[in-house]
C-alpha cells in the first residue's frame, strides 16, 4: 500500500501543477471574449503561488523509495526559478495578446509552466530515471516554443537547430548513465556513490566524460556550445528570456548535485581537470565572440555562454560556499538578463529592431529604457554597487575557499575576462547614450506589463547586492546539507 | 555457444558510432533524425544487456530502457513537427539549405 503522505514533500510540484490546470481550464473553456486576459490571469496566479511558496517552507526528507528528494537548497532553488518565470511571463503578456500570436497564446503559458515542472523534478530528482524524465520535460517544449513565431523563418530554423542538438545531447548523456549503470548496479545517486568509491577505471573516465558532455549543452558550455547563438537569436524574445535564465540556472544546479553526490570520489582524480578546461574555454571563447556579434540577440546569447562559464565556478568549489553562490549568481542574472531581453522585446515589438547601431541615441529618445538597459549591462558586467558585482565577488571567493594554486589561477583568468566583457558591455552603453544617428528608434510608450517587469527587475538589480541578508539566507540554506559535500576526494 | 556481455555491447557501441557518423554526415533531415533514433536505441541495448548479465537479480535496467524508449518516441515525433514546419516554409528538408542563422 502506497504512503500518500509522500506528496507532502512536494509542494512546490502540486502547486505548479494546479497552476498549470487553472490556466489550462481557462484556456479551454472560458469565452472568447475574456480570453484576453489570461495572460494577466496566468501572472497573477504564478505571483500568488511563488508568495505561497516562500511563505510556507516545503517539509524536508526524501518520498518514493529515496527518488525525490526535498531540502532547503532545492526549496531555495525552486522560488527563485519561480521569481524568474513570474518576470518573464510579465514581459510575454504584451507580446501573446498581440495579431499573429494571439490565436495560441495558451500554449505559450503551459508550455512554460509544463517546462518549469521539468526542471523542479530535475532539481529534487535523487535517481537517474527521475532526473532523465525531468530533464525531457525541460528541454522537449522548449524546442516547441522557439518555433512559435510561426510566420517567421527564422524560428523554425532556430527550433530544428535546438531539436537536433537536444536529442544528441540526450543520446550521449543516455550512454554516459548506462555505464555508470554498467559500473554499480544502481541508479540511486546514494549507491552509485557508494559502489563508486576509489574506481578511477577509465569506463569511469569515459561516462563522466559523457555526462559532462550532454549537461554541457543544456548549460551551452563550450566546445558545447555551438547551437546557442543561433536558437537565441532566432526564438521569440521572451523564448529566449526564458531559455537563457531559467533552463540555465536549473541545469546548473542539478550538475552540481550529480557531480558532487554522484561523481564526488572521482573529483581531484577525473572531474576536476575536465571542468577547468570546459571553464577557461566557455569563459574566454564565448568573451570573444560577443565582441564581434551586432544582433543583440546573438550578443546576449554570447554573454550567457561565458556567464555559464562563471556559474560553473561555484561548481568547481565543490564546498557550502561555492554552491550558495552559485545559487546567488542565478538569482541576480536572472533579474539582470531578464532585465536587458525585457528591453529588447519591448524594442522588438515596437520597431522590429534588433542590431546594435539601432540603439544609437535611444538615450534621447526613450531614456528610462536605456537607463535600464545601462544598469542591466552593469550589472551583468559586475560593476560596483549593483548586483552583478556582489555575485561575481562570492563566486570568485567560493572558488578561491578550495585552496588549490590551479583554482587561483582559474579565478585569475575569469578576473581577465571579467574586464574584456566589460568591453563589449559598455558598447551597448556607448551606443545608447554617447552615439548619435539619423534614424533613432522613436519615443513610444510601452506596455504597463512590460514596465511593471522592468521595474521589478532594476529593483532587483540595485537592491539584491546591497541587501546582505538575502546571501545569508542562501547560505544557511546550503548549510543545511553540507554533508553533500563529505564525499568530495 | 554462450553469448557473453561483450558480444551485446560491441554491436551496441558500432551502432552508436553509426547514429554519430551519421549525425554528423547527413544532409537530410530524416536521416540526421534516424541517426538519432540509432543513438538512443543503442543506450537501451546497453540498459537491458548490463541489466541481463550483470545484475539479474533486479529489474531497474529494464525500466529505465522501457522509459528511455517512450521517450524516444517524444522526442521522434516533436523533431518530425518541426521538420514539416521547416518543410512548409523552406520547401526544404536539406539542412545545407537551413542556413540563414549564423555569425
Amino acid at each position: 500500500m502506497m504512503d500518500y503522505s509522500q506528496f507532502l514533500l512536494m509542494p512546490q510540484e502540486i502547486g505548479l501543477l494546479l497552476v498549470f490546470l487553472l490556466v489550462f481550464i481557462y484556456d479551454t473553456f472560458m469565452p472568447e471574449r475574456t480570453q484576453r486576459y489570461m495572460p494577466v490571469f496566468t501572472v497573477i496566479m504564478m505571483a500568488l503561488y511563488t508568495i505561497y511558496c516562500f511563505c510556507f517552507p516545503a517539509a524536508t526528507g526524501e518520498a518514493f523509495g529515496g527518488m525525490f528528494e526535498s531540502n532547503a537548497p532545492t526549496w531555495v532553488m525552486k522560488n527563485i526559478l519561480n521569481v524568474g518565470v513570474v518576470l518573464v511571463l510579465l514581459q510575454a503578456v504584451k507580446w501573446t495578446n498581440s495579431d499573429f500570436v494571439s490565436v495560441r497564446r495558451g500554449e505559450f503559458y503551459e508550455l512554460t509552466l509544463l517546462t518549469l515542472l521539468g526542471m523542479f523534478l530535475m532539481i529534487s530528482a535523487r535517481h537517474f530515471l527521475l532526473f532523465v524524465i525531468g530533464l525531457e520535460t525541460a528541454s522537449l517544449p522548449v524546442a516547441a516554443l522557439a518555433a512559435f513565431e510561426k510566420r517567421y523563418y527564422e524560428s523554425h530554423e532556430a527550433a530544428a537547430k535546438y531539436i537536433f542538438t537536444a536529442i544528441f545531447s540526450s543520446a550521449i548523456f543516455l550512454l554516459g548513465i548506462s555505464f555508470v549503470y554498467g559500473m554499480s548496479g544502481s541508479l540511486y545517486f546514494k549507491d552509485i556513490a557508494t559502489a563508486l568509491i576509489g574506481n578511477h577505471s577509465a569506463l569511469l573516465i569515459a561516462s563522466l566524460a559523457f555526462v559532462i558532455a550532454g549537461v554541457g549543452f543544456k548549460l551551452s558550455l563550450v566546445p558545447f556550445h555551438l547551437w546557442t547563438a543561433d536558437v537565441y537569436q532566432g526564438a521569440p524574445t521572451a523564448v529566449t528570456s526564458y531559455l537563457s535564465v531559467i533552463s540555465k540556472g536549473a541545469a546548473a544546479f542539478s550538475f552540481l548535485v550529480i557531480l558532487a553526490q554522484v561523481f564526488g570520489a572521482a573529483y581531484s582524480q577525473v572531474w576536476e581537470w575536465m571542468l577547468y578546461a570546459v571553464i577557461v574555454l566557455t569563459i574566454t571563447l564565448g568573451n570573444l565572440f560577443a565582441i564581434r556579434q551586432r544582433n543583440l540577440k546573438r550578443f546576449l546569447a554570447f554573454s550567457s555562454i561565458s556567464q555559464a562559464g562563471y556559474i560553473m565556478l561555484g561548481i568547481i568549489a565543490v564546498n557550502v560556499m561555492g554552491m550558495s553562490s552559485m545559487i546567488y549568481y542565478v538569482l541576480v542574472y536572472i533579474f539582470s538578463n531578464v532585465a536587458a531581453f525585457g528591453v529588447i522585446a519591448a524594442i522588438e515589438r515596437q520597431t522590429g529592431r534588433v542590431t546594435m547601431d539601432d540603439y544609437n541615441g535611444l538615450f534621447k529618445t526613450n531614456p528610462w529604457l536605456a537607463f535600464t538597459m545601462m544598469l542591466a549591462m552593469f550589472s551583468l558586467g559586475g560593476i560596483p554597487p549593483f548586483a552583478g558585482f556582489f555575485s561575481k565577488f562570492f563566486i570568485f571567493v567560493g572558488a578561491c575557499h578550495q585552496g588549490s594554486v590551479a583554482i587561483y589561477a582559474l579565478v585569475l583568468i575569469a578576473l581577465v575576462n571579467t574586464i574584456i566583457s566589460l568591453y563589449y558591455y559598455l558598447l551597448v552603453v556607448k551606443a545608447m547614450f554617447l552615439r548619435q544617428d539619423d534614424c533613432v528608434i522613436p519615443k513610444f510608450q510601452s506596455h504597463w506589463t512590460e514596465r511593471a517587469g522592468l521595474i521589478l527587475c532594476v529593483l532587483g538589480i540595485i537592491f539584491i547586492g546591497l541587501l546582505s541578508c538575502i546571501y545569508t539566507y542562501i547560505n544557511g540554506a546550503v548549510d543545511a546539507i553540507s554533508s553533500m559535500f563529505a564525499m568530495i576526494q | 555457444m554462450d553469448l557473453t556481455l561483450f558480444m551485446y555491447l560491441i554491436p551496441s557501441l558500432i551502432m552508436f558510432g553509426c547514429g554519430v557518423y551519421g549525425f554528423i554526415t547527413r544532409k537530410n533531415m530524416i536521416a540526421i533524425m534516424i541517426s538519432l533514433e540509432l543513438m538512443l536505441n543503442s543506450v537501451d541495448i546497453n540498459f537491458v544487456v548490463f541489466n541481463r548479465y550483470l545484475f539479474p537479480g533486479q529489474m531497474d535496467g529494464m525500466f529505465f530502457s522501457l522509459f528511455a524508449i517512450a521517450i524516444a518516441a517524444a522526442e521522434t515525433a516533436l523533431a518530425l513537427a518541426i521538420i514539416i514546419n521547416v518543410f512548409r516554409i523552406a520547401k526544404n528538408v536539406d539542412i545545407n539549405q537551413i542556413t540563414k542563422l549564423k555569425f
